[in-house]
C-alpha cells in the first residue's frame, strides 16, 4: 500500500546505501591497506656491501660471485651511490684473461656480469679487513670519499654479501690475514648501537660458511651460508677457454633465483632460503633467522635486493618559495606537496614500483634524508 | 668553492654525472690569479701513428655560468688538461688542479695512474691539499689513488712546468706521483666517460663499449684542467676541461692480416648522430699519402672536408667528417667510417720517432742490479737537450756515484742535476738531468741500486709477484722538420698543443718509459705456521721423553701368571674349589 511501498522503497535505498557504505569502507580500507604497506617495512633506503677477499687469478669465481649479486642488486634499483663494492683483485683486465673487461658467470660465456657501467669501490690492495671493518663501522678517516662510504642510517636496510675462502670461524682476506666470527658479530653490534641499520642481510658464500653467523648477537639480522660447519662449498663448473672455475655453486643458483626477481615481485626469504638444495649445492646452505623479528614469509627479496623510496603523505600544504623552478602545479590534487628545488633540479623525473603503485619523482632523493616530502602523481 | 659565474652569481653548477654521485662536481674557482696546474701528458715513444689513426673531436658547449669548460676527446695529439677535481663538503680544496691519466697495456703494462697538482697555497698545506686531492680523486675515478703519500710523491724541480695561464713557477708547490701498480679497466672509464655531458648516450662517445676498448695493445685515458683565457681580451680566467683517451687496435693480427679497419669492426657500432650539447662532434682520419704518391688509401663515406695539420713536425692530411653538418646522415642514418687500403700492403716500414727511449733493469740475484736507460736521438743533423726525471722507491738504494751517461763511447756530463736521496719509509729518489743528445745517437743512462730488506708488514699480500719501479720521463722540445705554427684553441681545439712553443721550430714532447719489476729479498712467509709446527713436535717429543724419564717409577713385576690355558685352568680349579697351579 501507499505506506508500504515507500518503506520498500526505503528499504531497498537504504539497503543500496549500506551496500554502498561497505563497497566504500572495502575500498577506502583497500586503498588504506595498500598505503599500509608502504611502511610495513619500516625501511626508507637500501644499500649494499659486496665483498670478494681472493686474490690470485685462479680465485676468479669469487669475483665473478661478488660480482653477479653487484649486478642483481643494481638491476632491481639500487644505485652505485649506495653500493660498496669491493674487489681483492682485478680479473677482468687481469693480462691472463682471453677476453679482457669481461668476468663470466657461465660457460659458453653467456653473462659478462662486470658489465659495461661498473663502479668498483675498493679495489686490490684496499681490500683489507680493517677497511672492512672501518666501513660497517663508519669509523672512516675524513678525507674518505663519499663512493667509499657506508652513509646508512636506523631506516637502512643492508645486504652485506661476502666470498672467499674461509675455515671454521674465519674468513681469509687476500691470502695473508682473516678476520674472524666474533670480530664480525662485535661490528654488527657496533652498527646496531651506532643505529647504522634497520635490518640486515647477511649472506656469505665460503667454506664452512655458518661458522660465521654463529656468533651474531644483534637484532635484525637474517644470515645465510652456503655451507654447514665440516663442508666444504664446491665450485660450479670450469671454462675450458678462461681456464678456471667460473662460480661457485651458491652463488650461481641464487644469481639464477634473481634473474628471475624483477623490482615488483613478491618472492620472500623463504625462497631465498631453498634457492640451492644439496642435490645441486653438494653442501647443506644454513640460514638463521632467530635474531630477525619479522616472519621471513613476509620479508620480500626486494626489502634487501632492491631499492626503496618512501613517501609519506602529507595533508597540510607548504607554502612555495618564489625562487622555485623546474616544477609545475598540479590541477587535479588540490593538495599538493613541493620539494625544495636545490642545485640539482636538472634531472629527468625517475619513476619507482612498488606495490603496484607508481611514483613519479622530479628529483632523485638525498640517501640520508629519511621520509622525503615530496611531488607525486598517481598513475594507474 | 666558486664556480666562475659571468654576472648572476649563481653558485651552483650543474653536475654532470650527478644522478650517481653527489657532491662531485667539477669546481672552478677564480678568486685568485693562482698558479697553475701542470698536468704532465704526453705520447710514449711506441705509439706511432699510421696512417689510419683517428683523431677525434669533440667540443662541448661552454657551461652554465662561463665555467668555460671544453671537453675535448681526442686521441693521439697533445693531450689537455683538467682534473676533475670534485669536493663533496664545499670545502675549498682550492685551485689544486691536478691531471690525473691513466695508461694501460694489454701485452705490457705500460703506466699507470699519476697525478700532478700545483697548490697556491703555502707549505704545509700543499701535502695536506695533495692529500685530499689524491683522496678524491681515487673516489672519483674507482682506482686506488688514496695510496698516494709522500713515498711516492716527489717535487720535480725542472721537468714540469704550469700550463695556460701561468703566473708563478715555483716549484715547491708541485707535486708529483706515481702509482705503478694501478690497473686501468672499465672502473675506471664508467667515471670518465660519467664526465662528458652526454654521457655515453650521444655522440661519439656511444663508441665506447669496454668490451672493445680493453681488448687493445695499449690504453689509456687522461683528465686535464687548465685555466684558460676565456676570450682574447684575457681580463677573465676559466678552467678548461680535458678528457683524453687513447686507444691502439691490434686489427692487422685480428682483421685477419689486413689492415683495413671500419668503426664497426673496431667498436662494434657506428656513430647515429652528434650529442645534442656540443657545439662541435668531429671524426678525423689520417689519411696522409706516404711518400707523396698517389693515395695509396680511400676512406669511405666521403669526408666533409679535408685539413691539414702539422702533427709533432710531420705534414698530416686529415679526412674530417662533422656529426653536426646535416649532408653527413642524409643517405643513411648511421656513419661508419672505413679505410681500405687499394694495394696489398708492403712491407713499408713506419718511421722512427726522433726521440724514443726504453729502460730495463739488469743483474742478477737478490742483492744489487742496476737500471738501464737508452735514450735515442734519430734527428739526422740537430742534437737537443732532454729532462730525464726518475724516481725510485725508497727500497732500491741508488749509489749515485755509479751513475754513468754514455754516448758515443764517450761521457756526457748532465748540464744540470738534482738529485733527492731517499728516505727509508718517508721518500722516494729524486734524480733530474738534463742531458744534451747528439744527433743520430744513443745515449746510455745506467745507475746501480742494492735491494733492502723490508719488515714483514710491510709487503704486500703477494709479494712474489715483484715491486714496480715507476716510469720516469723524458721532456724535451724536438726540433720539427716543418715550421708549427700557433694553432687557435677556437678553430681546432684538437690540434693546439698544451705546451705552446716559443718559435715553430720545435714541438714539445714527454715521453714515459716503461716501469720496471724488481724482485726483493721476501721472507718465507709460511715460516711461522711451520716454526711452530716443529717447535711443538719437538717440544712434545723431547720434553715429554725427558719428563717421562724423571718422573716414571720403575717396579720389578711379578712373573707373569701364565698363558691363556692355564688361566682357563685355573678358573675351572677355582669353580670345583681346588687351590689355583
Amino acid at each position: 500500500m501507499a505506506a508500504a511501498v515507500p518503506a520498500a522503497r526505503w528499504a531497498r535505498a537504504a539497503a543500496a546505501a549500506l551496500l554502498l557504505g561497505c563497497c566504500g569502507a572495502v575500498l577506502a580500507g583497500g586503498i588504506q591497506d595498500q598505503a599500509e604497506q608502504f611502511f610495513k617495512s619500516g625501511h626508507t633506503n637500501n644499500w649494499a656491501v659486496l665483498v670478494c677477499t681472493s686474490r690470485f687469478w685462479f680465485n676468479y669465481r669469487h669475483v665473478a660471485n661478488t660480482l653477479s649479486v653487484y649486478r642483481s642488486v643494481k638491476r632491481l634499483g639500487i644505485p652505485d651511490s649506495h653500493i660498496v663494492l669491493m674487489l681483492a683483485d682485478d680479473m677482468a683486465c687481469n693480462p691472463r684473461n682471453p677476453k679482457p673487461a669481461t668476468v663470466f658467470s657461465h660457460k659458453n660465456m653467456e653473462l659478462n656480469v662486470y658489465g659495461d657501467d661498473v663502479e668498483v669501490d675498493y679495489r686490490s690492495y684496499e681490500v683489507t679487513v680493517e677497511n672492512f671493518l672501518r666501513v660497517l663501522t663508519g669509523r672512516i678517516p675524513p678525507s674518505t670519499p663519499r663512493s667509499k662510504r657506508l652513509l646508512s642510517d636506523d631506516r637502512s636496510n643492508i645486504l652485506i654479501y661476502m666470498t672467499g675462502h674461509g675455515g671454521n670461524g674465519f674468513l681469509k682476506f687476500q691470502d695473508s690475514e682473516e678476520i674472524t666470527n666474533v670480530e664480525l658479530a662485535d661490528a654488527f653490534e657496533q652498527m646496531w648501537q651506532k643505529r647504522r641499520y634497520n635490518e640486515l642481510l647477511f649472506i656469505i658464500d665460503t667454506c664452512q660458511g655458518a661458522s660465521m653467523y654463529e656468533r651474531f648477537y644483534s637484532p635484525n639480522i637474517i644470515a645465510l651460508a652456503s655451507s654447514q660447519v665440516g663442508e666444504d662449498s664446491l665450485s660450479h663448473q670450469p671454462d675450458l677457454g678462461i681456464g678456471v672455475h667460473l662460480m661457485d655453486r651458491y652463488t650461481f643458483y641464487m644469481l639464477e633465483f634473481l634473474e628471475e626477481v624483477h623490482p615488483a615481485s613478491q618472492t620472500n626469504m623463504n625462497d631465498l632460503f631453498q634457492v640451492c638444495p644439496k642435490s645441486l649445492c653438494v653442501s647443506t646452505p644454513g640460514h638463521r633467522t632467530d635474531l630477525f623479528q619479522r616472519d621471513p614469509q613476509n620479508v620480500l627479496i626486494t626489502d634487501f635486493f632492491g631499492s626503496v623510496r618512501k613517501v609519506e603523505i602529507m595533508t597540510e600544504t607548504v607554502s612555495l618559495d618564489r625562487n622555485l623552478t623546474g616544477f609545475e602545479s598540479d590541477p587535479i590534487l588540490p593538495e599538493f606537496i613541493w620539494l625544495p628545488s636545490g642545485p640539482r633540479a636538472a634531472s629527468s623525473p625517475r619513476r619507482w614500483w612498488h606495490h603496484g603503485l607508481t611514483v613519479v619523482l622530479k628529483q632523485p632523493l638525498p640517501a640520508l634524508l629519511g621520509c622525503q616530502r615530496m611531488h607525486w602523481q598517481q598513475n594507474h | 668553492m666558486d664556480a666562475v659565474a659571468t654576472g648572476a652569481g649563481n653558485n651552483s653548477l650543474p653536475c654532470p654525472g650527478q644522478a650517481q654521485r653527489d657532491g662531485l662536481c667539477l669546481h672552478s674557482t677564480a678568486q685568485k690569479q693562482q698558479h697553475q696546474p701542470t698536468p704532465p701528458l704526453g705520447r710514449t715513444s711506441t705509439a706511432t701513428p699510421e696512417a689510419g689513426a683517428i683523431g677525434r673531436q669533440d667540443r662541448k658547449r661552454k657551461w652554465v655560468g662561463g665555467a668555460g669548460g671544453h671537453a675535448g676527446g681526442g686521441a693521439g695529439a697533445a693531450a689537455g688538461s683538467g682534473a676533475g677535481a670534485g669536493d663533496d663538503a664545499g670545502r675549498a680544496a682550492g685551485g689544486a688542479a691536478a691531471a690525473a691519466s691513466a695508461r694501460g697495456g694489454r701485452g705490457r703494462r705500460l703506466p699507470v695512474p699519476h697525478a700532478v697538482g700545483r697548490r697556491p697555497a703555502a707549505g704545509g698545506s700543499v701535502d695536506k691539499a695533495w692529500k685530499e686531492l689524491s683522496n678524491i680523486l681515487s673516489g672519483i675515478f674507482c682506482a686506488s689513488l688514496n695510496f698516494i703519500d709522500s713515498t711516492n710523491t716527489v717535487t720535480p724541480t725542472a721537468s714540469f712546468k704550469p700550463l695556460g695561464v701561468a703566473n708563478g713557477t715555483d716549484h715547491r708547490l708541485l707535486r708529483y706521483a706515481v702509482l705503478p701498480r694501478e690497473v686501468v679497466c672499465t672502473e675506471n672509464l664508467t667515471p670518465w666517460k660519467k664526465l662528458l655531458p652526454c654521457g655515453s648516450k650521444a655522440g661519439l662517445a656511444v663508441l665506447l663499449k669496454a668490451e672493445r676498448l680493453f681488448h687493445s695493445s695499449y690504453h689509456s685515458q687522461a683528465v686535464h684542467i687548465r685555466p684558460i683565457c676565456r676570450d682574447a681580451s684575457c681580463l677573465a680566467v676559466s678552467w678548461e676541461l680535458r678528457q683524453t683517451l687513447t686507444v691502439v687496435f691490434d686489427s692487422f693480427t685480428s682483421g685477419q692480416g689486413k689492415k683495413d679497419w671500419s668503426l664497426f669492426k673496431m667498436f662494434s657500432r657506428t656513430l647515429t648522430d652528434a650529442c645534442p650539447l656540443a657545439s662541435e662532434s668531429k671524426v678525423y682520419v689520417d689519411i696522409s699519402p706516404k711518400n707523396k704518391e698517389k693515395q695509396l688509401l680511400e676512406v669511405t663515406p666521403t669526408p666533409t672536408s679535408v685539413h691539414e695539420a702539422i702533427v709533432q713536425g710531420d705534414k698530416t692530411t686529415y679526412a674530417v667528417y662533422d656529426l653536426l653538418s646535416p649532408v653527413l646522415f642524409n643517405t643513411s642514418r648511421s656513419l661508419n667510417v672505413q679505410l681500405k687500403w687499394k694495394r696489398p700492403e708492403d712491407s713499408s716500414e713506419l718511421s722512427t720517432p726522433i726521440m724514443h727511449a726504453q729502460r730495463y733493469v739488469s743483474g742478477y740475484g737478490l742483492q744489487t742490479g742496476e737500471i738501464s736507460t737508452l735514450i735515442y736521438n734519430t734527428h739526422p743533423y740537430r742534437a737537443f737537450p732532454v729532462i730525464l726525471l726518475e724516481t725510485v722507491p725508497w727500497y732500491l738504494r741508488l749509489y749515485v756515484h755509479t751513475l754513468t751517461i754514455i754516448t758515443k763511447g764517450k761521457e756526457n756530463k748532465p748540464s744540470y742535476m738534482h738529485y733527492q736521496p731517499a728516505q727509508d719509509r718517508k721518500r722516494p729518489h729524486l734524480l733530474e738531468m738534463l742531458i744534451q743528445l747528439p744527433a743520430n745517437s744513443a745515449t746510455k743512462i745506467t745507475i746501480q741500486f742494492e735491494r733492502a730488506l723490508l719488515k714483514w708488514t710491510e709487503y704486500p699480500p703477494d709479494p712474489n709477484h715483484g715491486f714496480y719501479v715507476s716510469s720516469s720521463v723524458l721532456s724535451a722540445l724536438v726540433p720539427s722538420v716543418i715550421a708549427m705554427k700557433d694553432v687557435n684553441v677556437e678553430e681546432s681545439p684538437l690540434f693546439t698543443s698544451l705546451f705552446p712553443s716559443s718559435d715553430g721550430s720545435s714541438y714539445f714532447l714527454r715521453l714515459y718509459t716503461e716501469p720496471l719489476l724488481v724482485n726483493l729479498p721476501t721472507p718465507d712467509f709460511s715460516m711461522p705456521y711451520n716454526v711452530i709446527c716443529l717447535t711443538c713436535t719437538v717440544v712434545a717429543v723431547c720434553y715429554g721423553s725427558f719428563y717421562n724419564l724423571l718422573t716414571r717409577t720403575f717396579h720389578v713385576e711379578e712373573p707373569s701368571r701364565g698363558g691363556l690355558a692355564k688361566r682357563l685352568a685355573n678358573v675351572i680349579r677355582r669353580l670345583r674349589g681346588v687351590p689355583p697351579i
